[in-house]
Protein backbone atom coordinates (compact mmCIF):
# COMPACT_ATOMS: atom_id res chain seq x y z
CA UNK A 1 0.00 0.00 0.00
CA UNK A 2 1.58 3.28 -0.87
CA UNK A 3 1.40 6.03 1.12
CA UNK A 4 0.02 9.13 -0.15
CA UNK A 5 2.88 11.94 0.26
CA UNK A 6 1.31 14.13 2.24
CA UNK A 7 0.44 12.08 4.35
CA UNK A 8 4.25 10.42 4.99
CA UNK A 9 4.46 14.11 5.99
CA UNK A 10 2.20 14.22 8.19
CA UNK A 11 3.41 11.02 9.91
CA UNK A 12 6.79 11.99 9.95
CA UNK A 13 5.99 15.80 11.45
CA UNK A 14 3.70 13.96 14.18
CA UNK A 15 7.19 11.49 14.98
CA UNK A 16 9.32 14.24 15.35
CA UNK A 17 6.88 16.50 17.11
CA UNK A 18 6.10 13.47 20.16
CA UNK A 19 10.27 13.24 20.14
CA UNK A 20 11.31 17.09 20.70
CA UNK A 21 8.23 16.82 23.22
CA UNK A 22 9.51 13.86 24.57
CA UNK A 23 13.51 15.27 25.07
CA UNK A 24 11.49 18.46 26.55
CA UNK A 25 10.05 16.44 29.11
CA UNK A 26 12.84 14.74 30.10
CA UNK A 27 14.74 17.77 29.96
CA UNK A 28 12.16 19.76 32.24
CA UNK A 29 12.34 16.52 34.89
CA UNK A 30 16.00 16.84 34.93
CA UNK A 31 15.76 20.06 35.73
CA UNK A 32 13.20 19.99 38.24
CA UNK A 33 15.57 21.06 41.28
CA UNK A 34 17.99 22.63 39.23
CA UNK A 35 15.21 25.04 38.34
CA UNK A 36 13.80 25.75 41.15
CA UNK A 37 13.78 29.37 42.09
CA UNK A 38 13.96 28.57 46.09
CA UNK A 39 14.41 26.23 48.42
CA UNK A 40 11.39 25.08 51.01
CA UNK A 41 12.45 24.13 54.54
CA UNK A 42 11.76 20.76 53.65
CA UNK A 43 14.15 20.75 51.56
CA UNK A 44 16.85 22.11 53.88
CA UNK A 45 15.56 19.71 56.40
CA UNK A 46 15.44 16.80 54.05
CA UNK A 47 19.59 17.71 52.31
CA UNK A 48 20.58 19.51 55.18
CA UNK A 49 22.21 23.19 54.70
CA UNK A 50 26.09 24.68 53.69
CA UNK A 51 26.77 27.12 55.90
CA UNK A 52 27.81 30.37 54.03
CA UNK A 53 26.42 28.59 50.48
CA UNK A 54 23.93 31.37 48.88
CA UNK A 55 20.70 30.15 48.46
CA UNK A 56 16.77 31.65 48.23
CA UNK A 57 14.46 30.07 50.99
CA UNK A 58 10.94 30.27 50.22
CA UNK A 59 7.67 29.62 52.48
CA UNK A 60 5.20 31.73 54.28
CA UNK A 61 5.80 33.98 56.99
CA UNK A 62 4.54 31.65 60.41
CA UNK A 63 1.96 33.91 62.15
CA UNK A 64 3.07 35.69 65.03
CA UNK A 65 6.86 35.25 64.22
CA UNK A 66 7.84 38.32 63.19
CA UNK A 67 9.97 40.59 66.02
CA UNK A 68 11.67 43.55 65.55
CA UNK A 69 15.00 44.09 66.84
CA UNK A 70 15.52 47.52 68.66
CA UNK A 71 17.91 48.43 65.80
CA UNK A 72 14.41 49.38 64.07
CA UNK A 73 15.66 47.85 60.46
CA UNK A 74 16.53 44.23 61.40
CA UNK A 75 13.55 41.60 61.35
CA UNK A 76 13.40 38.05 63.09
CA UNK A 77 10.66 35.46 61.66
CA UNK A 78 9.56 31.85 61.04
CA UNK A 79 9.63 30.37 57.39
CA UNK A 80 7.10 27.54 56.79
CA UNK A 81 6.32 25.36 54.15
CA UNK A 82 3.86 23.02 56.45
CA UNK A 83 6.37 20.47 56.99
CA UNK A 84 9.60 21.98 58.75
CA UNK A 85 10.14 25.52 59.50
CA UNK A 86 13.29 27.89 59.51
CA UNK A 87 13.96 31.02 61.79
CA UNK A 88 15.17 33.78 59.40
CA UNK A 89 16.89 37.00 60.11
CA UNK A 90 16.93 39.92 57.70
CA UNK A 91 18.19 43.46 57.81
CA UNK A 92 17.13 45.80 55.50
CA UNK A 93 13.96 47.08 53.31
CA UNK A 94 11.12 44.80 53.51
CA UNK A 95 8.89 45.19 50.30
CA UNK A 96 5.50 46.11 51.37
CA UNK A 97 3.64 43.45 50.61
CA UNK A 98 5.86 41.31 53.36
CA UNK A 99 3.60 40.34 56.02
CA UNK A 100 2.63 37.46 58.45
CA UNK A 101 1.01 34.81 56.77
CA UNK A 102 2.05 35.19 53.32
CA UNK A 103 4.74 33.75 51.13
CA UNK A 104 8.02 35.25 51.25
CA UNK A 105 11.26 34.34 49.22
CA UNK A 106 14.43 35.41 51.25
CA UNK A 107 17.79 36.01 49.85
CA UNK A 108 21.09 35.30 51.74
CA UNK A 109 22.74 32.20 53.34
CA UNK A 110 22.67 29.98 56.62
CA UNK A 111 24.90 30.53 59.26
CA UNK A 112 26.49 27.67 61.58
CA UNK A 113 23.28 27.31 64.19
CA UNK A 114 21.25 26.84 61.06
CA UNK A 115 19.38 30.74 61.28
CA UNK A 116 18.77 31.82 57.74
CA UNK A 117 20.62 35.27 57.55
CA UNK A 118 18.82 37.16 54.40
CA UNK A 119 20.19 40.09 52.57
CA UNK A 120 16.82 40.51 50.23
CA UNK A 121 13.95 39.78 50.74
CA UNK A 122 10.87 39.11 48.11
CA UNK A 123 6.85 38.97 48.61
CA UNK A 124 5.67 36.16 46.73
CA UNK A 125 2.03 37.01 45.99
CA UNK A 126 0.05 33.87 45.98
CA UNK A 127 -3.27 33.48 43.05
CA UNK A 128 -6.17 34.69 45.13
CA UNK A 129 -7.24 38.33 44.40
CA UNK A 130 -10.19 39.82 45.82
CA UNK A 131 -11.52 43.58 46.69
CA UNK A 132 -10.70 44.66 50.18
CA UNK A 133 -14.36 43.93 51.55
CA UNK A 134 -13.17 40.50 51.61
CA UNK A 135 -9.87 40.35 53.55
CA UNK A 136 -9.83 37.75 56.14
CA UNK A 137 -12.42 35.34 54.23
CA UNK A 138 -10.63 31.77 53.86
CA UNK A 139 -9.95 30.13 50.30
CA UNK A 140 -9.64 26.47 50.30
CA UNK A 141 -6.99 25.76 47.06
CA UNK A 142 -8.73 22.43 46.60
CA UNK A 143 -12.06 23.71 45.45
CA UNK A 144 -11.24 27.01 44.39
CA UNK A 145 -14.04 28.56 46.47
CA UNK A 146 -13.89 31.60 48.83
CA UNK A 147 -15.67 30.92 52.20
CA UNK A 148 -15.97 32.85 55.27
CA UNK A 149 -18.18 35.88 56.67
CA UNK A 150 -16.78 39.52 55.50
CA UNK A 151 -15.44 41.35 57.52
CA UNK A 152 -18.18 43.36 59.57
CA UNK B 1 -9.15 25.37 4.77
CA UNK B 2 -8.47 24.57 1.45
CA UNK B 3 -11.12 26.98 0.10
CA UNK B 4 -8.80 29.30 0.51
CA UNK B 5 -5.84 28.28 -1.06
CA UNK B 6 -7.07 30.73 -3.45
CA UNK B 7 -5.26 33.77 -2.23
CA UNK B 8 -8.23 36.06 -4.11
CA UNK B 9 -11.40 33.69 -2.12
CA UNK B 10 -8.77 34.52 1.20
CA UNK B 11 -8.44 38.03 0.27
CA UNK B 12 -12.66 38.95 -0.41
CA UNK B 13 -13.34 37.03 3.10
CA UNK B 14 -9.81 39.19 4.81
CA UNK B 15 -11.44 42.54 3.71
CA UNK B 16 -14.69 41.58 5.40
CA UNK B 17 -13.64 40.35 8.12
CA UNK B 18 -10.85 42.66 9.35
CA UNK B 19 -13.24 46.22 10.15
CA UNK B 20 -15.61 44.19 12.29
CA UNK B 21 -12.59 42.57 13.91
CA UNK B 22 -10.61 45.68 13.98
CA UNK B 23 -13.58 47.89 15.69
CA UNK B 24 -15.39 44.77 18.02
CA UNK B 25 -12.02 44.19 19.13
CA UNK B 26 -10.94 48.10 20.01
CA UNK B 27 -14.41 48.55 21.72
CA UNK B 28 -14.21 45.34 24.22
CA UNK B 29 -10.49 46.75 25.00
CA UNK B 30 -11.68 50.33 25.64
CA UNK B 31 -14.66 48.98 27.56
CA UNK B 32 -12.86 46.06 29.87
CA UNK B 33 -9.72 48.07 30.24
CA UNK B 34 -12.11 51.46 31.35
CA UNK B 35 -14.17 49.19 33.58
CA UNK B 36 -10.40 47.60 35.45
CA UNK B 37 -9.47 51.37 35.43
CA UNK B 38 -12.74 52.74 37.26
CA UNK B 39 -15.16 50.56 38.24
CA UNK B 40 -14.00 47.47 39.73
CA UNK B 41 -12.69 47.17 43.24
CA UNK B 42 -8.82 47.51 44.46
CA UNK B 43 -6.94 44.33 45.35
CA UNK B 44 -6.89 43.79 49.21
CA UNK B 45 -2.89 42.76 49.07
CA UNK B 46 -1.80 44.62 45.80
CA UNK B 47 -3.96 47.60 45.92
CA UNK B 48 -4.52 49.48 42.58
CA UNK B 49 -1.50 47.82 40.90
CA UNK B 50 -3.68 44.64 40.03
CA UNK B 51 -5.04 46.81 37.58
CA UNK B 52 -2.57 45.92 35.33
CA UNK B 53 -4.20 41.85 35.00
CA UNK B 54 -6.13 43.43 32.52
CA UNK B 55 -3.44 44.22 30.10
CA UNK B 56 -0.85 41.42 31.06
CA UNK B 57 -2.93 38.54 30.72
CA UNK B 58 -4.26 38.67 27.15
CA UNK B 59 -0.91 39.93 26.13
CA UNK B 60 0.32 36.71 27.64
CA UNK B 61 -2.17 34.76 26.32
CA UNK B 62 -1.29 36.12 23.00
CA UNK B 63 2.27 36.13 22.92
CA UNK B 64 1.69 32.06 23.23
CA UNK B 65 -1.47 31.70 21.02
CA UNK B 66 0.25 34.18 18.75
CA UNK B 67 3.63 31.00 18.33
CA UNK B 68 0.49 28.17 18.50
CA UNK B 69 -0.81 29.58 14.89
CA UNK B 70 2.91 29.76 13.88
CA UNK B 71 2.95 26.31 14.59
CA UNK B 72 -0.06 25.73 13.04
CA UNK B 73 0.78 27.19 10.25
CA UNK B 74 4.12 25.63 9.91
CA UNK B 75 1.81 22.30 10.13
CA UNK B 76 -0.03 23.22 7.42
CA UNK B 77 3.07 24.44 5.24
CA UNK B 78 4.72 21.23 5.53
CA UNK B 79 1.95 18.70 5.52
CA UNK B 80 -0.59 20.33 2.72
CA UNK B 81 1.70 22.54 0.89
CA UNK B 82 -0.90 25.47 1.80
CA UNK B 83 0.35 28.57 -0.22
CA UNK B 84 -0.91 30.88 2.64
CA UNK B 85 0.53 29.38 5.33
CA UNK B 86 4.19 30.63 5.19
CA UNK B 87 2.08 34.20 4.68
CA UNK B 88 0.05 33.38 7.62
CA UNK B 89 3.10 32.80 9.56
CA UNK B 90 4.87 36.07 8.47
CA UNK B 91 1.68 38.04 9.45
CA UNK B 92 1.61 36.42 13.02
CA UNK B 93 5.38 36.55 13.69
CA UNK B 94 5.69 40.78 14.73
CA UNK B 95 2.67 41.24 16.87
CA UNK B 96 3.09 38.11 18.59
CA UNK B 97 6.70 39.44 19.41
CA UNK B 98 5.42 42.24 20.56
CA UNK B 99 2.24 41.01 22.69
CA UNK B 100 4.81 38.92 24.58
CA UNK B 101 7.20 42.07 24.88
CA UNK B 102 4.38 43.79 26.47
CA UNK B 103 3.30 40.73 29.01
CA UNK B 104 7.27 40.98 29.83
CA UNK B 105 7.07 44.77 30.67
CA UNK B 106 3.91 45.00 32.17
CA UNK B 107 5.19 41.79 34.92
CA UNK B 108 7.84 43.88 35.48
CA UNK B 109 6.13 46.39 36.52
CA UNK B 110 4.07 45.01 38.50
CA UNK B 111 6.88 42.56 39.92
CA UNK B 112 8.24 45.58 41.35
CA UNK B 113 5.52 46.87 43.82
CA UNK B 114 4.46 43.16 44.30
CA UNK B 115 7.62 41.36 44.88
CA UNK B 116 10.11 44.25 45.13
CA UNK B 117 12.01 43.40 42.39
CA UNK B 118 11.97 44.37 38.20
CA UNK B 119 13.35 41.13 37.21
CA UNK B 120 14.20 37.48 38.83
CA UNK B 121 15.62 34.57 37.21
CA UNK B 122 12.54 31.95 37.82
CA UNK B 123 11.05 29.51 35.14
CA UNK B 124 8.16 31.40 34.38
CA UNK B 125 10.01 34.50 34.05
CA UNK B 126 12.61 33.09 31.89
CA UNK B 127 9.81 30.84 30.26
CA UNK B 128 8.64 33.74 28.44
CA UNK B 129 11.98 35.54 27.94
CA UNK B 130 12.87 32.52 25.54
CA UNK B 131 9.59 32.62 23.65
CA UNK B 132 10.39 36.56 22.74
CA UNK B 133 14.02 35.53 21.46
CA UNK B 134 12.07 32.55 19.82
CA UNK B 135 10.32 35.20 18.05
CA UNK B 136 12.90 37.15 16.81
CA UNK B 137 14.62 33.68 15.36
CA UNK B 138 11.53 33.44 13.74
CA UNK B 139 11.16 36.91 12.06
CA UNK B 140 15.18 36.72 11.58
CA UNK B 141 14.55 33.33 9.30
CA UNK B 142 11.39 34.69 7.77
CA UNK B 143 12.99 37.79 6.82
CA UNK B 144 16.42 35.35 6.02
CA UNK B 145 13.83 33.46 3.73
CA UNK B 146 12.37 36.06 1.35
CA UNK B 147 16.39 37.02 0.44
CA UNK B 148 16.84 33.44 -1.02
CA UNK B 149 16.06 33.61 -5.05
CA UNK B 150 13.79 31.73 -5.93
CA UNK B 151 12.99 30.56 -2.77
CA UNK B 152 9.63 30.04 -1.31
CA UNK B 153 10.29 33.49 0.63
CA UNK B 154 9.76 35.10 -2.54
CA UNK B 155 6.20 35.09 -2.31
CA UNK B 156 5.67 36.80 0.83
CA UNK B 157 5.75 33.04 2.46
CA UNK B 158 8.56 31.20 4.66
CA UNK B 159 11.48 28.78 4.33
CA UNK B 160 10.78 25.18 5.08
CA UNK B 161 13.72 25.87 7.95
CA UNK B 162 11.47 28.72 9.42
CA UNK B 163 8.76 26.33 9.87
CA UNK B 164 10.57 23.62 11.25
CA UNK B 165 11.66 26.05 13.75
CA UNK B 166 8.21 27.25 14.37
CA UNK B 167 7.12 23.98 15.02
CA UNK B 168 10.09 22.95 17.43
CA UNK B 169 9.55 25.97 19.43
CA UNK B 170 6.38 25.09 20.14
CA UNK B 171 8.10 22.92 23.06
CA UNK B 172 8.52 25.84 25.12
CA UNK B 173 4.74 26.42 24.80
CA UNK B 174 4.07 23.79 27.99
CA UNK B 175 6.94 24.39 29.30
CA UNK B 176 5.85 28.06 30.21
CA UNK B 177 2.52 26.88 30.80
CA UNK B 178 3.11 24.38 33.61
CA UNK B 179 6.69 26.29 34.96
CA UNK B 180 4.78 27.56 38.07
CA UNK B 181 3.37 24.10 38.97
CA UNK B 182 6.72 21.68 38.00
CA UNK B 183 9.19 24.38 39.45
CA UNK B 184 9.38 26.55 42.74
CA UNK B 185 8.71 30.05 41.70
CA UNK B 186 8.37 33.37 42.16
CA UNK B 187 5.37 34.10 40.05
CA UNK B 188 2.48 32.92 41.73
CA UNK B 189 0.34 29.23 40.48
CA UNK B 190 -2.57 29.79 37.85
CA UNK B 191 -5.63 31.13 39.29
CA UNK B 192 -7.82 30.33 36.32
CA UNK B 193 -7.90 26.34 36.26
CA UNK B 194 -10.61 23.87 35.24
CA UNK B 195 -11.85 23.64 38.76
CA UNK B 196 -12.70 27.59 39.04
CA UNK B 197 -11.17 30.99 39.34
CA UNK B 198 -9.48 32.49 42.53
CA UNK B 199 -9.75 35.89 41.38
CA UNK B 200 -12.62 37.22 42.82
CA UNK B 201 -15.54 37.69 40.27
CA UNK B 202 -15.96 41.43 40.74
CA UNK B 203 -12.33 41.95 40.23
CA UNK B 204 -12.31 39.18 37.16
CA UNK B 205 -14.72 40.31 34.72
CA UNK B 206 -13.23 42.98 33.05
CA UNK B 207 -10.76 40.90 31.98
CA UNK B 208 -13.01 38.46 29.96
CA UNK B 209 -13.65 41.72 27.52
CA UNK B 210 -9.82 42.42 27.25
CA UNK B 211 -9.14 38.94 26.38
CA UNK B 212 -11.64 38.82 23.83
CA UNK B 213 -11.15 42.22 22.67
CA UNK B 214 -7.23 42.13 22.15
CA UNK B 215 -7.48 38.20 20.47
CA UNK B 216 -10.10 40.21 17.92
CA UNK B 217 -7.41 43.29 17.16
CA UNK B 218 -4.73 40.25 16.83
CA UNK B 219 -6.29 38.77 14.23
CA UNK B 220 -7.49 42.10 12.43
CA UNK B 221 -3.98 42.56 12.70
CA UNK B 222 -3.04 39.44 11.44
CA UNK B 223 -5.39 39.85 8.88
CA UNK B 224 -4.73 43.39 7.69
CA UNK B 225 -0.44 42.17 7.72
CA UNK B 226 -1.52 38.75 5.07
CA UNK B 227 -3.53 40.96 2.89
CA UNK B 228 -0.79 43.89 2.64
CA UNK B 229 1.70 40.76 2.33
CA UNK B 230 -0.27 39.41 -0.85
CA UNK B 231 -0.86 42.81 -2.38
CA UNK B 232 3.13 43.22 -2.68
CA UNK B 233 2.71 40.30 -4.33
CA UNK B 234 0.97 41.08 -6.90
CA UNK B 235 2.73 44.72 -7.24
CA UNK B 236 5.81 43.10 -7.24
CA UNK B 237 4.72 40.18 -9.84
CA UNK B 238 3.48 43.32 -12.03
CA UNK B 239 6.66 44.89 -12.28
CA UNK B 240 8.27 41.44 -13.11
CA UNK B 241 6.28 40.98 -15.96
CA UNK B 242 6.44 44.68 -17.08
CA UNK B 243 10.18 44.55 -16.83
CA UNK B 244 9.91 41.76 -19.13
CA UNK B 245 7.55 42.79 -21.65
CA UNK B 246 9.79 45.92 -21.81
CA UNK B 247 12.90 43.82 -22.86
Amino acid sequence: MALKSKHQRLILVLIALVAIIGAGLLAASALKDEAAYFYVPADVKAKGFTPGKAVRLGGMVVAGSLAHAPDGVTKTFTVSDGKATVPVRFTGIAPDLFREGSGVVAEGKFDAQGTFIADNLLAKHDERYMPREMEGMSYDPKTHKVTGAAKP
Amino acid sequence: MHAFANPAKFLSLAKVLTPWLFWGGLALILVGAGCGLFVTPADYLQGESVRILYIHVPAAWLGMGGWTGLAIAALMQIVWRHPLAGVAGRAIAVPGALFTAICLATGSIWGRPTWGTWWEWDGRMTSMLVLLFLYFGYIALARASAEQPGGIGENGGVSRVTAIFALVGAVNLPIINRSVVWWNSLHQGPSITMRGSSIDSAILWPLGLTVIGFSLWFGAIVLMRMRSILAQNKVEARMARLAREAA
